[in-house]
């Protein structure tokens, strides 16, 4: 691997991590992980809050310096050539920074100034971006007043103003109201079929499981499972699977006993007991007899992330 | 490398940008900063000065009192327009706007984020005592060519004050801390020697005043303005760099500790 | 966002939301413990129920108004120390730098100001004009804080209180606070020799009056506004000559004749013809009353002004 001249192949991964690690203090945020970013793909750290996501992808974007273990980042190293990685990275951190002194043109100018652009050029380029994040129209308004959506599409938005080749979104949805959120993916999609790579940070499953090529599914610092969102179905669970509610919780805990002694696969919540199969209806048909009490509702669905992560940790994405 | 330490890149001059486009909204509040010495100087100077008479000035000869008062409002003019942008402001960007986070996600460094406050708050500072330069002479108290050296004396001024403010303000936690300033400054406005002379103080308290920062920057513009220079003006000057410098350096080690732990 | 630390008596915690919802709830406690045990203290301890408590606490039930200005006590017994520093200390440096430094200079010189040695002829001007000085910084964004930034004053008008209630209790508390603080100041320059007259003690309601006849409308007018932009402005080209030309430092007669009206119609300017008549005994029954009328009528219609502000922005 060269860490002194960018990017030594055409498809050399963008971003290459070996026993990544991160202390602060005695508290370790992330605990030797090893990963890698190819180019032109959408890539994801699924996990939930406190799981070492926002740690590794500021160690990425070079702001938190590495505190063991090998990084690379666009083929060079982050702790002697910061600057220019940083030059060629777009990051959309967790809670917007925009500037709140500044109008949203000028949030867009002045951060095209911090690369060096010139003011031509960055100009011509805000012009472009306001319209791709929809905000012609607030040109001139201070950041402030702007809807949640809105600022996050703005600082999406700034975050392209240097044409970046890797772009770091740090779960770009959270706090978004439905349609907000369907609004950002269909911008992070046009920016995937302009061939920016995208690397993300997510604790919902839906959106891992839309956007992303690949993931790496992160807890406690660590990486418990890699690949894509279907293969990672296939391989830690089955195809799909039947929610039982009963009405007591005593009821829930015998018909567990039952399926588990029948041999089936079963994973009990606070609320409901999840059996896993293959075949979702005829598991559901014969529910009521296999199980020796009758649910209060029944629910078939496919298996998600979110069960991918259950049975990997016992425990759900959100907490 | 020092040159680069003290003088800056141009990234500097991006985070100077930065801060005058949002001024550029805000364009009353800065020149209405600039007001206060000017106040000063027709209340106390002038108004009080006729109760005052002459005083000894620098060299010994009698020195009316507003041309006595003028040259230290001088001083507290470059002081005034480096604290307001490298305490409150900087704070507040610092602490609750997170406009520096932003900034750091960039090619800008910590280095470039807190040579280029200093650098904006320097240049404000300027501008201010330009005003009241050129207040005073439109007010007849100018006395000298040595006047000349006024403006880059008063960027030194100005330098020490931003590199403090900058370096003091990275420990404060939370607003109710900025009472302290206020406690810092007023002291230092009202006892530099800046409305009656070394001589009325008592001795002990004389010596304090003597090594204050204030007095450093008052000693020299009233020297420049009466034209009195003497190579005593050297070790104020130094003291004043020495400010700024250890100041600068305290800030970009600590926001590099705060902002990137 | 331009905060000035030499003009501006720093705001006493005041700043940009820091979220302390703690202010909130300080003031639901007490109004819930207050209406509920009227009988025991209104601040609950473990001492037993002690009655000049008890008498405050039957105070503050039965005035709605008054349960605004004991909110405004807490939040004060939290944060004095820094609200010391702008209240109090500054005033008497420069009671030190100017009454007894800049005195000495003016005593050799002139021999006296007036009749009065400099130290006498400033003590009340300062006293009365850093007051105007304290409430000024304290109508502008702790009100605008309440209303916008942590919005205290919205939770505080969704109980019984009316708005016009939280406008009131606030400047009463605003009262209080800056009459302690004239009265430290008084007794000091009393001691270094700068109130020659028993009569000085009216000083401090003179003070305490020309402050709030300024501040009354100027929290009125803080509360209509939706950004702290024109804020320092106002502390700069409105409060700072105040402070400098209302007669604090020389004599009005001093100015030239065309700006003197100006000095005259200015709250603190009567403030300190009543304060330095207080401290020198030197005032005539007919300029007293005067006075007061001025200062009466200002803080009749800020009040005035200010319930209706209130009453539509924390309506709304």
């Amino acid at each position: 691997m060269s860490t002194d001249s960018p990017d030594g192949a055409a498809d050399a991964p963008l971003v290459q991590a070996k026993a990544l690690t991160k202390r602060f203090g005695d508290d370790v945020a992330v605990d030797g992980i090893d990963f890698e970013v190819h180019r032109g793909e959408v890539f994801g750290f699924l996990g939930p809050n406190g799981a070492g996501k926002t740690t590794t992808m500021r160690m990425i974007a070079c702001v938190s310096p590495v505190t063991d273990g090998k990084l690379s980042v666009l083929g060079m190293d982050p702790s002697r050539q910061g600057a220019d990685i940083r030059a060629r990275l777009g990051v959309v951190p967790q809670e917007d920074n925009l500037d709140s002194e500044l109008t949203v043109w000028d949030n867009l100018v002045i951060y095209g100034r911090y690369f060096g652009l010139p003011l031509a050029e960055v100009r011509a380029r805000a012009v472009d971006l306001l319209h791709f994040a929809r905000l012609d129209d607030r040109r001139d308004s201070r950041v402030d007043p702007l809807s949640g959506g809105m600022k996050r599409r703005l600082t999406i938005a700034r975050s392209l103003v240097n044409r970046p080749e890797l772009l770091l979104l740090d779960e770009p949805t959270t706090g978004l109201d439905p349609q907000a959120r369907h609004l950002l993916w269909e911008r992070l999609y046009s920016l995937k079929r302009e061939g920016v790579t995208l690397v993300l940070t997510t604790h919902y499953m839906d959106e891992a499981e839309q956007l992303c090529d690949r993931l790496v599914i992160m807890d406690g610092g660590r990486i418990v499972a890699e690949g894509s969102p279907r293969a990672l179905v296939a391989r830690y669970c089955t195809r799909e699977v039947v929610e039982l509610r009963f009405a007591e919780p005593g009821e829930q805990a015998t018909a567990g006993d039952r399926l588990t002694q029948d041999g089936a696969r079963i994973e009990p919540l606070a609320d409901r007991l999840l059996v896993y199969t293959d075949d979702g209806d005829r598991t559901a048909a014969s529910v009521g007899e296999s199980a020796g009490a009758v649910p209060d509702s029944v629910l078939v669905r496919r298996s998600s992330l979110e069960d991918v992560f259950l049975s990997l940790t016992g425990r759900t994405l959100l907490d | 490398m020092t040159a680069i330490a003290l003088v800056g890149t141009k990234r500097t001059l991006r985070v100077v940008e930065r801060n005058v486009r949002s001024y550029a909204r805000m364009w009353p509040a800065f020149l209405t900063g600039f007001l206060e010495p000017i106040f000063y100087l027709f209340s106390i100077g002038i108004g009080v000065g006729e109760l005052v008479g002459d005083l000894p000035g620098p060299g010994g000869h009698p020195v009316s009192y507003e041309l006595f008062v003028a040259p230290a409002m001088l001083a507290t003019s470059a002081m005034n327009g480096t604290v307001f942008d490298t305490t409150f402001n900087f704070f507040f960007k610092y602490k609750y706007a997170k406009t520096f986070d932003g900034m750091l996600a960039t090619p800008l460094g910590v280095a470039d984020i807190a040579r280029g406050e200093l650098a904006w708050a320097l240049l404000r500072g300027t501008i201010y005592v330009a005003g009241f330069l050129l207040t005073m002479i439109a007010l007849d108290l100018v006395e000298s060519w040595w006047a000349l050296l006024a403006l880059p004396a008063a960027a030194l001024i100005g330098f020490a004050f931003a590199g403090a403010g900058l370096g003091l303000t990275t420990y404060m936690r939370s607003f109710t801390d900025f009472a302290y300033v206020g406690l810092a400054i007023t002291p230092l406005f009202l006892f530099s020697a800046t409305f009656f002379p070394l001589s009325e103080y008592p001795g002990a308290l004389a010596w304090f005043v003597r090594i204050s920062p204030l007095y450093q920057g008052v000693a020299i513009e009233r020297a420049l303005v009466l034209g009195d220079v003497s190579w005593s003006l050297i070790g104020h000057a130094a003291y004043l760099a020495a400010m700024g410098v250890f100041g600068l350096r305290l800030a970009t080690r600590r926001l590099g500790f705060l902002l990137q732990p | 966002m331009d905060y000035d630390p030499a003009a501006a008596a720093a705001p006493d915690g005041f700043g940009p939301p820091t979220g302390d919802g703690a202010d909130a709830t300080d003031f639901t406690t007490s109004g819930r413990e207050a209406a509920a045990t009227p009988g025991a203290a209104a601040t609950a301890t473990d001492t037993p129920p002690h009655r000049t408590r008890d008498r405050i606490a039957d105070l503050v039930v039965s005035r709605p108004l008054l349960r605004q200005t004991e909110r405004e006590a807490r939040v004060w017994v939290r944060t004095w120390k820094g609200s010391l520093v702008s209240g109090l200390l500054t005033p008497l440096l420069f009671l030190g730098a100017m009454g007894l430094g800049l005195g000495g200079l003016v005593d050799e010189n002139s021999g006296d100001v007036a009749g009065l040695s400099y130290l006498v002829f400033v003590a009340p001007g300062i006293l009365a004009a850093a007051a105007m000085q304290s409430a000024a910084a304290d109508a502008l964004w702790p009100v605008m804080s309440g209303v916008k930034w942590t919005k205290t004053y919205h939770a505080a008008s969704a109980t019984p209180l009316a708005p016009s209630d939280v406008y009131g209790g606030y400047l009463v508390w605003m009262a209080v606070r800056l009459a302690m603080n004239a009265t430290a100041f008084l007794v000091v320059a009393a001691l270094l020799g700068g109130v020659p007259s028993a009569w000085g003690v009216f000083a401090v309601p003179a003070a305490v009056a020309g402050a709030l006849a300024f501040a009354a409308p100027l929290a009125a007018y803080s509360a209509s506004q939706d950004s702290d932009l024109p804020f320092p402005i106002i502390m700069r080209i409105v409060v700072m000559p105040m402070f400098l030309f209302s007669g604090t430092f020389f004599a009005v007669e001093q100015l030239p004749a065309g700006i003197r009206p100006l000095a005259w119609v200015t709250p603190l300017w009567h403030a300190v013809e009543l304060a330095r008549g207080a401290t020198t005994g030197s005032l005539g029954l007919a300029a007293v009353a005067g006075h007061v009328a001025f200062l009466a009528a200002c803080i009749a219609a800020g009040a005035w002004w200010g319930a209706r502000t209130f009453g539509r922005r924390l309506a709304a």
